[in-house]
């Protein structure tokens, strides 16, 4: 028990220590200002804009930057299906895998490109070396750099600059903060044991069947690896993910991976402080994730602590949920991973989410609702502002001033566009989906556990594509056609309209005249504020998702007898 | 603007004319006057009629929060005449039609109250109006021919530029400038101001007159400035009344949350049937509908049209009508007011503070000379000295009948009496009195100028005072600060609100009584011009500013200001380039409305909370409710049954 707990506190008090370090250098580069690497990427980067035709010192307008995050992102989508489609005579196919289907290689397509990674497939039996390493790969970084130019651009919009360039900061957040975090993850991961090879699979009898042979393949993995946590994809190239030993073999890497997960998205509200000139208002905010965090990370170490009611009975003693969980993490190493994974849109995953208690799956999903317990790679940190905004407007009618948010107003344009971003988006991209795929079972089918278990799983999945989560509660037969397109749309809805959004709003925010602080301002750098900003993120995550809640998590506990396969 | 003129030169002692009818800027706000009662006699019984016929759907599809509730009435009303209608019900159907039934006469009730707040606003809106309408009787107006001749015509067949005749018993047909002529006006009308008021062509504040106002003596020749319906009494009525209403900048920030919050809740409750259906736990119609209608933010969403009107009202009912609700809302948004010291920091007037006597006189004996010096004396310093000197046990002891008045000029800069006995006692600027006793060979001493250093140096302004060749001492005349701005102006402090106080005085008297008033900061020596600098300079660093002003020097800078607002005694040109027009004439009101403003946003953002809030304290009573309903909230013993089972088998 206590040994679990310390495990947890460690991992956070990393996590801590890595934020400002990696948040001020975040600041630095995309300020312009001299970093460690300049001597070796500035040629590298010059060669890119040369190469590229890319004009690095324009500005951009906030539809220039649409534009240029839509085109790009467009032309990354068709590159990586066509190789999906001819990888059967492209090299590094070993196990001589032909194409996949083709709405299985659109939805993948779609998924990576918007930093997604989920998966209805299973890496090893449907995509070739080249596949992954080559396409996949490349959509790791590109995804992950796509939304961390947004979020820097958002955070320059809305402390009054510029929005930039968004060619210039793609190329800077993969060459600067990407590729050297996953260069030395991967490094790390391949010294605590990750293997790394391009041989072929190794045919081993397994231990049921002595008779049958099992093909492994070790694959190219760390580099890959790496940057997928930091990367924040899932990715993985097989199919049970990071809770295969060759993807995650011990506690140490385990931790590697967490602390991946959340670096860059906690990183970025420090980033925030620098650029808004005030670090006491990022600490509160982070402060504030860090609370939703630890609370949601203590109700799901409970859940799973306690363990199954069902099994305590049979097993005639209280012992931890380890359905579906890797004995070598353990309940808390993976309620840890599964919380983080879950609410930094990470989705990779170390163990089942399928298997966890209700409550524990409540914590998951409500962390996908929310979208910002860290959140999404870059994305996520803007978000978090967009609920601060609208957290300002709700509450700063109260002092009696029209709001204002780093002294701009917000007016109608801001609160269509937040409304949009943080309301909107969501319930209609995966409540109305799950609504079309439980009210016809033609579709349902791949349903593994009918009634309120299986209410959930679709929920899971669609919040998951909307969310831009990628991982899965799993147990679901979902590389359907219908799955496929009905995700792919929750896909790019959930990627494409908040970015939209986004940079409209910064847009709209830096050409604001700046209204002088006084002491009738809502100051929103203050305790009591990010506590309001606190309860209206809860306030308006629950309103549009209790009833759903209610209906498949939070009942599943009563049902728990029936369903648990014992 | 007069009185700031003169205050600009600190040694002229008193007003000419003796002017400023404006008495009522004197008054600090505790008693107001309201203009035309307005009877709100059967304003309930209208507004319950008024709840009722609102229930067209044409009227309420403009509220897309309230239309929802609207339309779920009906669907809900339509179940209980056939519970079966949208498919069929578990329950018997007996007990299915008394939950409809019950759940359509609560929304019902909710549609209904939301409409009597919005009617009980707008009514009293239109019996303030209708008070207004009553001045506003269809006049003959006596349309100046080119010729010189006039003609009888209707008052609403004036345009904009026609010249009109009024005489003495006439209603002023349209808004207009006297062009000729000297007449005293009733303005009760629109002012509540029962003095009538003088006016004249070319004196600024006095040339603008108001239709509907009627004119008492002599008669004017007026050129209309307004076409009918546009005039100052029908935009008043049009906006107490709610016809010109548009939304403010915040309201329709707030109804876009609201609409999408709907639109969001409409969704989730839409999704919870087949979701429901799915794990065999099918929901009602009825019962969606009240679930929809309970978190969708009826609290302010029903509310929201009668907070705007009652902003409006609460304005008209302190005296002032704004052109736009906007106005009203850009009060609370204010980060600086800029304001006139004469007349909105000070009385206006100096009153006598303290006799100082010099060259071996007393106390007593200064005060004896200043009291013969302002016998005569109708102006308020004159008075306040009466008043002083009464105080130091001086008396007059001369027959008045006998002795002369001597006016005040420009000129003399000094004004008091030829005494029955031959003397003459003078009061005046210290300038002014140093030559009138030099002229009667008298000695100027220098006590005489070490008094007037002092009393300048504390803000004052000094009157020296002396018979014939001989100075008796000085008075100290004082800017009296109004009681409760000291106060006020903190409560503005702590509310952000940054206080620029504008003065024709020097630079030592100026901070005297910026200090005593509280202030934040203060120009010396203004002139007019100063005003729009002051404006545009706090407007560069992003500031809201507002100001009062009634001349027609001010109007560049009512405009320039965020808002801006005219005494109803100001011009034409002032009244056209403010937002705001204060029918009391006090520019002391200007902090008032920053208040109101403030509350009117205040109470829209707390009902918003507060609403939203609700939603949540609302779901955790009726999702167990509809799960229970549906038989579906587990009891103990029914898990433990499976428990038992289960263990049975093994």
């Amino acid at each position: 028990m206590l040994q679990g707990w310390i495990q947890i506190a460690l991992t956070l008090l990393i996590v801590l220590i890595v934020t400002p370090i990696l948040g001020g250098y975040m600041a630095r580069v995309f300020f312009g200002e001299r970093t460690y690497f300049d001597r070796v990427l500035i040629p590298v980067e010059r060669m890119i804009y040369r190469l590229s035709g890319v004009r690095s010192q324009i500005e951009m307008t906030g539809w220039q930057y649409i534009r240029a995050v839509l085109i790009s992102n467009l032309v990354m989508a068709v590159f990586v299906f066509t190789i999906f489609m001819f990888q059967g005579v492209l090299p590094l196919n070993p196990t001589g895998l032909g194409a996949p289907t083709w709405d299985t290689a659109l939805h993948t397509a779609i998924s990576f490109v918007t930093n997604t990674n989920q998966q209805h497939y299973s890496g090893e039996v449907t995509f070739s070396y080249f596949s992954q390493g080559l396409a996949l790969g490349f959509l790791f970084f590109t995804s992950a750099a796509t939304g961390i130019a947004v979020a820097i651009a958002f955070i320059r919009g809305l402390t009054g600059r510029t929005l930039g360039n968004f060619y210039t900061d793609l190329v800077r957040s993969i060459t600067r903060i990407l590729l050297p975090i996953s260069i030395v993850g991967a490094i790390a991961l391949v010294a605590l044991g990750v293997p790394e090879t391009l041989a072929d699979p190794v045919l081993v009898p397994t231990l049921e069947n002595p008779t049958v042979q099992q093909a492994i393949c070790p694959c190219p993995l760390p580099i890959l690896k790496s940057s997928k946590n930091w990367a924040k994809t899932v990715g993985g190239f097989f199919g049970i993910n990071s809770a295969h030993p060759f993807e995650n073999p011990n506690g140490l890497t385990n931790l590697i991976q967490i602390v991946a997960m959340i670096s860059i998205p906690s990183a970025l509200i420090y980033t925030y402080g620098i650029f808004a000139n005030n670090r006491k208002q990022a600490w509160l905010i982070y402060g504030m994730v860090f609370g939703i965090y630890l609370v949601f990370i203590g109700v799901a170490a409970i859940a799973e602590y306690q363990g199954n009611p069902a099994v305590n009975v049979l097993l005639g003693s209280q012992q931890p949920n380890l359905e579906g969980k890797e004995v070598r993490f353990g309940w808390s190493q993976s309620v840890l991973y599964a919380v983080t994974t879950t609410g930094t849109m990470c989705g990779a995953v170390n163990s089942m989410h399928d298997s966890f208690m209700p409550l524990s799956g409540a914590v998951m999903l409500a962390n996908m609702f929310l979208q910002i317990i860290w959140g999404g790679q870059g994305t996520g940190t803007a978000y978090l502002f967009a609920y601060l905004i609208l957290a300002v407007f709700v509450t700063g009618l109260m002092v009696g001033r029209t709001p204002e948010f780093l002294g701009r107003k917000i007016e109608k344009r801001e609160v269509v566009l937040t409304s949009l971003l943080i309301l909107l988006v969501h319930p209609i991209f995966i409540l109305i989906p799950s609504a079309i795929t439980l009210a016809f079972p033609d579709q349902l089918s791949g349903i593994s556990n009918p009634g309120f278990h299986g209410l959930s799983q679709v929920i899971y999945e669609y919040a998951s594509a909307a969310a831009n989560n990628g991982s899965g509660f799993e147990g679901m037969g979902d590389a359907t056609l219908w799955w496929n397109l009905s995700t792919s749309i929750s896909l790019l809805a959930g990627r494409y309209i908040p970015i939209t959004a986004l940079i409209l709003l910064a847009e709209g925010m830096s050409r604001k005249p700046v209204v002088p602080v006084t002491a009738g301002t809502l100051r929103t750098d203050t305790g009591l504020f990010t506590g309001v900003t606190a309860g209206v993120i809860l306030i308006m995550g629950a309103l549009t998702f209790f009833p759903v809640l209610a209906l498949g998590r939070s009942r599943k506990p009563f049902k728990l007898p029936e369903e648990s396969n014992l | 603007m007069l009185t700031d003129d003169i205050s600009r030169y600190p040694e002229f002692m008193q007003t000419p004319q003796g002017s400023n009818s404006l008495s009522s800027s004197s008054h600090t706000g505790a008693s107001r006057r309201h203009t035309p009662k307005a009877s709100m006699g059967g304003l309930y019984q209208r507004a319950i009629r008024e709840a009722f016929v609102k229930l067209n759907p044409r009227t309420e599809v403009k509220n897309p929060v309230m239309f929802i509730v609207w339309v779920g009435t009906i669907v809900t009303f339509l179940v209980t005449l056939d519970p079966n209608l949208f498919g069929t019900v578990q329950a018997d159907p007996a007990q299915q039609r008394l939950l409809n039934g019950l759940i359509t006469f609560i929304l019902f009730f909710t549609l209904v109250f939301a409409n009597f707040a919005e009617a009980v606003a707008e009514g009293r809106g239109k019996a303030q109006a209708d008070a207004l309408r009553s001045t506003r009787s269809d006049t003959i107006a006596r349309k100046l021919l080119p010729n010189g001749s006039t003609q009888e015509i209707s008052s609403t067949e004036l345009r904009r530029g026609d010249q009109v005749k009024v005489v003495a018993g006439d209603m002023i047909p349209a808004d207009g400038e006297v062009v000729k002529g000297v007449a005293s006006v009733d303005e009760s009308a629109i002012t509540g101001e029962s003095a009538p008021v003088l006016k004249q062509p070319g004196t600024d504040i006095m040339s603008s007159v108001t239709g509907g106002t009627r004119i008492l003596s002599d008669e004017l020749i007026i050129n209309v400035t307004s076409d009918p319906g546009q005039g100052f009494i029908d935009r008043m009525i049009a906006l107490v009344e709610g016809a010109e209403r548009s939304k403010t900048p915040n309201e329709i920030a707030l109804t876009v949350l609201l609409t999408v919050l709907t639109l969001v809740f409409l969704i989730v409750v839409a999704t919870v049937s087949p979701l429901a259906n799915y794990v065999q736990a099918p929901t009602t119609i009825a019962i969606l509908i009240s679930l929809l209608v309970a978190l969708i933010p009826t609290t302010i969403g029903g509310l929201l049209s009668a907070i705007g009107i009652a902003g409006m009202d609460r304005v008209a009912q302190f005296n002032v009508i704004a052109t736009s609700g906007r106005a009203v809302e850009a009060c609370g948004d204010i980060n600086t007011l800029v304001l006139d010291k004469t007349g909105t920091i000070t009385l206006g007037n100096r009153l006598a503070d303290q006799f100082i006597p010099v060259n071996g006189h007393t106390v007593e004996e200064v005060a004896q000379i200043a009291l013969a010096a302002s016998v005569f004396d109708e102006t308020p310093e004159g008075k306040s000295i009466v008043i002083l000197a009464e105080k130091n046990r001086a008396s007059v002891n001369f027959k008045t009948a006998d002795a002369t008045g001597v006016e005040f000029t420009a000129r003399t800069r000094m004004s008091g009496t030829d005494l029955p006995n031959g003397k003459e006692v003078r009061k005046g600027a210290v300038d002014a009195v140093k030559g009138f006793v030099r002229s009667r060979g008298g000695v100027v001493s220098t006590q005489l100028d070490e008094a007037y250093e002092r009393v300048s140096r504390l803000g004052g302004t000094p009157l020296a005072v002396c018979q014939d060749s001989e100075i008796y001492g000085v008075i100290y005349l004082k800017d009296i600060v109004k009681a409760g701005l000291r106060e006020r102006f903190d409560q503005l402090r702590r509310m952000g609100v940054k206080t620029i106080m504008l003065t024709g005085d020097n630079q030592i008297t100026a901070s005297v009584i910026a200090r005593e008033a509280g202030v934040d900061d203060f120009i010396a020596e203004a002139t007019p011009e100063d005003k729009i600098d002051v404006i545009r300079r706090e407007q560069s660093e992003g500031k809201l500013v507002a100001m009062t002003g009634d001349g027609t020097n001010d109007a560049p800078a009512l405009a320039q200001a965020n808002v801006g607002v005219a005494m109803n005694s100001g011009t034409q040109a002032a009244k056209e380039a403010a937002n705001m027009v204060d029918l009391d004439s006090d520019p002391t009101k200007l902090i008032d409305l920053v208040t109101i403003g403030k509350q009117l946003l205040i109470t829209r953002g707390a009902l918003t909370t507060f609403s939203i809030a609700n939603d949540i304290a609302k779901y955790f009573a009726i999702i167990p409710t509809i799960l229970q309903q549906q038989g579906l909230v587990p009891s103990i013993s029914c898990s433990l049954k499976v428990l038992d089972r289960q263990s049975f088998q093994r």
